[in-house]
C-alpha cells in the first residue's frame, strides 16, 4: 500500500531500504578509512597502561583495551588494513584464477589438462599451510600477506571461469558467432567474458571477507602483520585475552564492524550481478 | 569450378554411438535442397557438418570444388562466412546481451567493416526481414520467438553467403512469419543464385518449397 504511494522513481529497487543501508555503511566506512588520518591524527598504536580495559564511554566511546589503546580509534585503522589486505588479496586472486581459466578453457587440449592438475595439485594442499610457507619466504609485510592470501586462492575462480566458458562455448549463439566470421579473439572478448565477468566479480567481492579472514590467522601466528599495526583480524585476536576478565568490547567492536562492512559488500554485489543479467534488468522495470 | 556445397562420405559418432554413416549430400547454387528424416536420424548433425561448425569423424565437406581441411577457426573467416546457418530456437542462437542492430550487425563487425557500415547494411536487412526500426533497439528477451527469428535470418543473409542451411527455421513459428521468411529465402535464392538446405521433420513444407528432398533414415544412409 505504501508502495504504491510512492512516487516511481523511489520504487525502484535501487531505493530498496537494505541496498541503501547497505550503501551508506560501505560508503561511511571507505570514507571514514580514507580520512581517519584527518579525523583522528593521534598514534592508534599508543599505550597508555593507566587506561587499560576501561568500559565503553563517551571518552572512549567503544573502551579501551588491555594496553589502555582506543577500540574505537584502533579499529577504524583496522579497517583500513583489513580492507586494503582482503580488496587487493582478493583481486590477486581473481586475476590469476581468471587468467589461468581462460587460457585453460581456450587453449584446451595438454595445456588445459596442465593447468587443471596443477589447479588439483594445490588445491589438495592446505592452503594455509601453503600461504604460511609463502609469508615464511617473504619479509613479514602487508605485500607478503596480500601474495600469500591472493597466491593460495585463485583456484576456485580458476574453476569457476573454465567451466562456465566450457558450457557456454558449446551455445548455438557460439556457432552463430564463428560462422558469422568472428575470431577466436572476438569470440572470446565480445561473447563470452562478458557472460562470465559478473561471476568474478561476484567470487572477487566473495573472496574479501574470506581473505580478511585469512589475514587474521597469518597474524595469529606470528606470520602475518606486526602485533602493534592494527588490523581487524588482530584485533579481534587481542581482545580474546580480556574477553574472561569482562572486556567484550575490546573483540566485538571490531567483530561487529568487520561484519557489517562485508555484508554491506555482499548485498551491493548482488544488486550489480542483477543488473548485469539483461533479463533480470527487464523484469526490475531499470 | 563447380558451384556447390558437397558431403562427402560423412560419418560421425557420439560417443562410438553412430549418427551418420558414409553420407553424401550435394547442394548446388540456386537450388532447394529438403532434409527429412526422424529426429535422432542425424540432420542438424549433418547441417553443422556442412555449416563447417562440426569435425566429422570420417569424410570431408567440399565447398565450390574446394576441398576443406578442418572447421570452424581453422578456416579463414572468408570461407566461413559462404556457408550461413539458421537454428531451430532463436532465442539459443543469439546472445542476450546485444540488441537485435548489434546482433544483426555483428558478423559484419567481426569481419572489419566500420560500425556505420555495418549498422546501415543491418537496417537495411531488418527492413528486408520485416523488423520495424522501434525493434532494432531491443534485446532478445523483449522480442517474440517469430522477431527473434526474423533477426536471425537477417544476421545470417548479412555476408551474402553462397549457401544458406535452415536446421528446422520455421518449426517454432506461426504460419504468417514462416511463409515471409520463406518468401524472402527465395527472394535472396533467386537474386544471389544461393544453395539452400531446409532441414525439416514436415513433409508439406518441403515438397512445397524444396527442389528435391532428400529420406534420412535413424542412423543409416541416405535415399533419394
Amino acid at each position: 500500500m505504501t508502495d504504491l504511494a510512492l512516487p516511481a522513481r523511489l520504487r525502484r529497487p535501487l531505493f530498496r531500504p537494505g541496498i541503501v543501508l547497505a550503501s551508506v555503511v560501505l560508503v561511511a566506512a571507505v570514507a571514514a578509512c580514507l580520512a581517519a588520518p584527518l579525523l583522528w591524527p593521534l598514534d592508534e598504536s599508543a599505550v597508555d597502561l593507566a587506561r587499560t580495559r576501561l568500559a565503553p564511554s563517551w571518552a572512549h566511546l567503544a573502551g579501551t583495551d588491555d594496553l589502555g589503546r582506543d577500540v574505537a580509534h584502533r579499529s577504524l585503522y583496522g579497517l583500513r588494513v583489513s580492507l586494503l589486505v582482503g580488496a587487493v588479496a582478493a583481486l590477486v586472486a581473481a586475476g590469476i584464477g581468471g587468467l589461468v581459466g581462460t587460457v585453460a578453457a581456450t587453449c584446451g587440449g595438454r595445456v588445459d589438462r596442465a593447468l587443471m592438475r596443477v589447479v588439483d595439485t594445490i588445491a589438495a594442499l592446505p592452503h594455509l599451510l601453503l600461504g604460511i610457507f609463502i609469508v615464511a619466504m617473504l619479509r613479514p609485510s602487508l605485500a607478503a600477506v596480500i601474495l600469500s592470501i591472493g597466491l593460495t586462492h585463485w583456484l576456485s575462480t580458476a574453476r569457476i571461469v573454465r567451466s562456465e566458458l566450457l558450457s557456454l562455448r558449446t551455445r548455438p549463439f557460439v556457432d552463430a558467432a564463428v560462422a558469422g566470421g568472428a575470431s577466436r579473439t572476438r569470440v572470446l572478448t565480445r561473447h563470452l567474458l562478458p557472460h562470465v565477468l559478473p561471476r568474478i566479480a561476484l567470487a572477487t567481492t566473495l573472496m574479501v571477507p574470506h581473505a580478511v579472514w585469512h589475514e587474521t590467522a597469518l597474524s595469529f601466528l606470528g606470520l602475518g602483520l606486526p602485533p602493534h599495526l592494527a588490523s581487524l583480524g588482530n584485533m579481534i585476536n587481542d581482545g580474546q585475552r580480556s574477553l574472561l576478565t569482562g572486556a567484550w568490547w575490546a573483540s566485538l567492536v571490531p567483530g561487529l564492524l568487520l561484519v557489517a562492512v562485508t555484508l554491506a559488500l555482499a548485498a551491493l554485489t548482488g544488486r550489480w550481478r542483477d543488473r548485469l543479467d539483461p533479463r533480470v534488468r527487464a523484469e526490475l522495470h531499470l | 569450378m563447380t558451384s556447390a556445397l558437397v558431403a562427402h562420405q560423412i560419418t560421425v559418432h557420439y560417443d562410438r554411438q553412430r549418427v551418420l554413416d558414409r553420407v553424401d549430400l550435394r547442394i548446388a547454387a540456386g537450388e532447394t535442397v529438403g532434409l527429412r528424416g526422424p529426429s535422432g536420424s542425424g540432420k542438424s548433425t549433418l547441417a553443422r557438418v556442412l555449416a563447417l561448425l562440426h569435425a566429422p569423424d570420417g569424410g570431408h565437406v567440399a565447398l565450390d570444388g574446394q576441398r576443406l581441411a578442418g572447421v570452424r577457426h581453422r578456416l579463414p573467416a572468408a570461407v566461413r562466412t559462404r556457408v550461413a546457418i539458421l537454428f531451430q530456437s532463436p532465442r539459443a542462437a543469439t546472445d542476450p546481451r546485444l540488441t537485435l542492430a548489434e546482433l544483426i550487425a555483428e558478423p559484419l563487425r567481426a569481419t572489419g567493416t566500420p560500425r556505420e557500415a555495418a549498422r546501415a547494411r543491418a537496417r537495411e536487412l531488418a527492413d528486408l526481414v520485416g523488423l520495424t526500426p522501434d525493434l532494432l533497439a531491443r534485446r532478445p528477451h523483449a522480442v517474440s520467438d517469430g522477431q527473434l527469428q526474423r533477426a536471425c535470418l537477417a544476421r545470417a543473409l548479412v555476408h551474402r553467403p553462397g549457401y544458406l542451411l535452415c536446421d528446422e527455421a520455421t518449426a517454432m513459428l506461426d504460419a504468417s512469419t514462416q511463409a515471409h521468411l520463406a518468401a524472402v529465402v527465395t527472394d535472396y535464392q533467386r537474386q544471389h543464385g544461393a544453395g539452400v538446405l531446409l532441414v525439416s521433420h514436415d513433409a508439406a513444407l518441403l515438397t512445397r518449397w524444396a527442389t528435391r528432398v532428400v529420406e534420412l533414415p535413424a542412423g543409416g544412409r541416405p535415399t533419394g
